[in-house]
């Protein structure tokens, strides 16, 4: 892999609440290279959406990124100003979210809100702004993009609405987009087009993509690696087809159990015992433990990364499925 | 259509309730007048009618545009209200001026900085423009403005001026201006801590929807993300509520009018149920409900203005 475009070294991002810390992201590392892209997979609560949002420098108080170094393209992304990092916004990383019923303003029309995107960052003419953000919408396969331009989200169909916020992602050419969930709220046969067009789309403009998703089937037809979150921590990465056809690690292999076409016909659905823990203090040591079904007295202390089975591929546990051979 | 409807209902109710409050006779005539010239009057009004044929002939000259003389000022009832009318439309569109100009800039500060020292400020401030007794607040501002540092007279209009040579203002003159600021502030003092309110509660919760953090995702200027997005979504139930709030502005102004002598219809009501004048009491009201009509429609145009879908659903319907 070339020189990659984002690496993150030990990304933290903690809430503090009342009630105490919050680890949202607790030592997160990754790095993803130009025209890769790269799964993030976990449960709800996992800390996949909030380590794309630390990125994004969009953490809502009162979390805080507490540690890490983020550095996009040679920027280091915590360095910057408050101003600085939203020129980087939207220019140089996009994100795009979960429900394209909601990412929209209501109120606006599509060519306002596309329009501003281009304005934030470019000095250029209303008209040619206007140019730019009809082009993207013919990008992303949206008939008709003039009249389109002059429609209110409302207007829209679910899945014209998320090819609009991907077109509106890609209107700057960012070098990063994050997508979190952006298929999730969609029908399959559209996520199956979305997929298709996010995929051809990142080959041609060559920009690394992070793709936040539960679904391991969605990781499975576009990923080139996966990393698996648990409990704010990366607990596996590695090549998709390494991780997701030989996991080396407990939970990865429940995950992968628990998707309904891997199981057989007539038996019960396989699934993974017990609740994500609260983060809200979580105890030393391996979070996964209480519901692994190898855990044993080694897991009450925090184990770390080791390599395991394919090229690259690393399991965070003290009892891989796989090892190194 | 509807409209028509409600005036009629409303008309009807008014005029059965003013004959019950009591009768004007009594307050109108001197008491010593023989029986003579008391029934001289009685019939000289139309008081010697039954209810019924009394609310018949008020009915049709309605429909005229006449609605009725008054008892105590022999002058059409509608005449003396119009005459009383832009009084009161200046001093609540003053009110509503303050309210609208201070409320949504302190409600949105107080939205985006909830926890801190001024929005908390803003909000106890706010409780107590709701709990206040607007006459007691009146006679307050008199006291301190007025008596205690005299910087601003306690009473009455001021010298009015046309404007575009129709309409009596006060406004348009310093004089004027200094006696239009205590009833202004004190009338708007109420609607000023509900539209803080008001604006603080959409603020909060536009705040936390997905469009706000897709439009900074965008790497818009926070200036935009709030002055655009933000307010374009919470004007929606605010319009609404100015446009109602307006309304009761010009109907309540009564109390206002009352400390502060501002000679408007408020005041007018007041002076004509004291001597029962029914025909100014009803021509009051009816006048009030066709204001609050008309204001409704266009909040409701202003509504689809701001609301794309609203639109929709109008021309699909």
């Amino acid at each position: 892999m070339a020189a990659p475009v984002l690496t993150v070294e030990g990304l933290r991002t903690h809430f503090f609440t009342k009630a105490g810390v919050v680890k949202a992201v607790d030592d997160v590392s990754f790095a993803v290279g130009r025209g890769e892209v790269l799964g993030l997979v976990g449960e709800s609560g996992s800390g996949k959406s909030m380590t794309g949002y630390s990125l994004m420098g969009l953490v809502d108080p009162p979390g805080r990124i507490v540690a890490g170094r983020l550095v996009l393209d040679g920027i280091d992304l915590r360095a910057l100003s408050a101003e600085e990092l939203r020129q980087m916004r939207g220019n140089r990383m996009a994100m795009i979210f979960q429900d394209p019923m909601m990412t929209l303003n209501p109120v606006l029309r599509i060519d306002v809100q596309m329009i501003e995107a281009i304005l934030a960052h470019d000095r250029v003419s209303r008209a040619s702004a206007r140019a730019r953000a009809r082009e993207a919408l013919v990008k992303v396969g949206i008939p008709s993009p003039d009249e389109r331009l002059d429609a209110y989200p409302h207007q829209f169909s679910g899945g014209m609405r998320q090819r609009v916020a991907i077109a509106i992602a890609l209107l700057n050419s960012p070098d990063l987009i994050i997508a979190d969930e952006p298929t999730t709220a969609l029908d399959v046969t559209i996520q199956g087009q979305i997929l298709y067009e996010m995929q051809k789309l990142t080959r041609e403009t060559g920009a690394a993509l992070i793709w936040i998703t539960h679904d391991l089937s969605v990781i499975a037809g576009l990923a080139d690696r996966v990393c698996v979150m648990y409990a704010g921590r990366i607990v596996e990465e590695g090549g998709c087809e390494d991780v997701l056809g030989r996991p080396a690690h407990p939970y990865t292999q429940g995950l992968l159990d628990s998707v309904p076409a891997n199981n057989e016909r007539g038996q019960r659905l396989r699934q993974i015992p017990g609740m994500t823990p609260s983060l809200l203090e979580l105890p030393e040591g391996c979070p996964f433990r209480e519901r692994c079904g190898y855990a044993t007295a080694a897991c009450d202390a925090s184990p770390g990364m080791r390599a395991a089975g394919g090229p690259g591929q690393q399991v965070r546990c003290f009892h891989p499925l796989i090892t190194l051979f | 259509m509807q409209s028509v409807v409600v005036l009629f209902v409303m008309s009807l109710l008014v005029f059965v309730g003013v004959y019950a409050i009591g009768n004007p006779i009594d307050i109108l005539i001197n008491p010593q007048a023989d029986q003579i010239d008391r029934e001289r009057a009685i019939a000289a009004l139309g008081l010697d009618k039954p209810l019924w044929e009394q609310y018949l002939v008020f009915l049709k000259g309605a429909l005229t545009g006449d609605l009725g003389r008054s008892f105590v000022h022999a002058t059409p009832a509608l005449g003396l209200i119009l005459t009383r009318m832009p009084a009161t439309m200046e001093l609540a569109i003053a009110a509503m001026l303050i309210a609208v100009v201070l409320g949504i800039p302190l409600g949105l500060w107080a939205g985006l900085k909830p926890n801190g020292v001024a929005g908390r400020t803003i909000m106890a401030g706010s409780i107590l423009g709701f709990s206040l007794p607007t006459f007691w607040v009146g006679l307050m501002l008199i006291m301190v403005f007025s008596v205690m540092l005299g910087w601003l007279p306690s009473n009455g209009r001021g010298p009015t001026m046309l404007l575009f040579g129709l309409v009596p203002v006060s406004f348009l003159s310093w004089e004027g201006l200094s006696h239009l600021v205590l009833p202004a502030t004190n009338l708007a003092l109420f609607k000023l801590a509900l539209l803080i309110r008001l604006t603080r509660a959409g603020t909060r919760e536009s705040l936390l929807q997905d469009y706000v953090k897709f439009a900074r995702a965008k790497g818009l200027s926070n200036a935009r993300v709030i002055g655009v997005h933000v307010l374009r979504n919470i004007m929606i139930p605010i319009v609404t509520v100015i446009g109602l709030e307006f309304g009761s502005v010009i109907a309540f102004a009564i109390v206002t009018e009352s400390v502060f002598a501002w000679p408007g219809m408020g005041k007018l009501l007041i002076d004509s149920i004291n001597l029962l004048d029914r025909p100014v009491i009803v021509a009051y009201l009816l006048v009030i409900v066709t204001l609050f009509i008309v204001i409704n429609l266009v909040v409701d145009v202003l509504y689809s203005a701001l609301d794309p879908r609203v639109r929709l659903a109008e021309a699909k319907g």
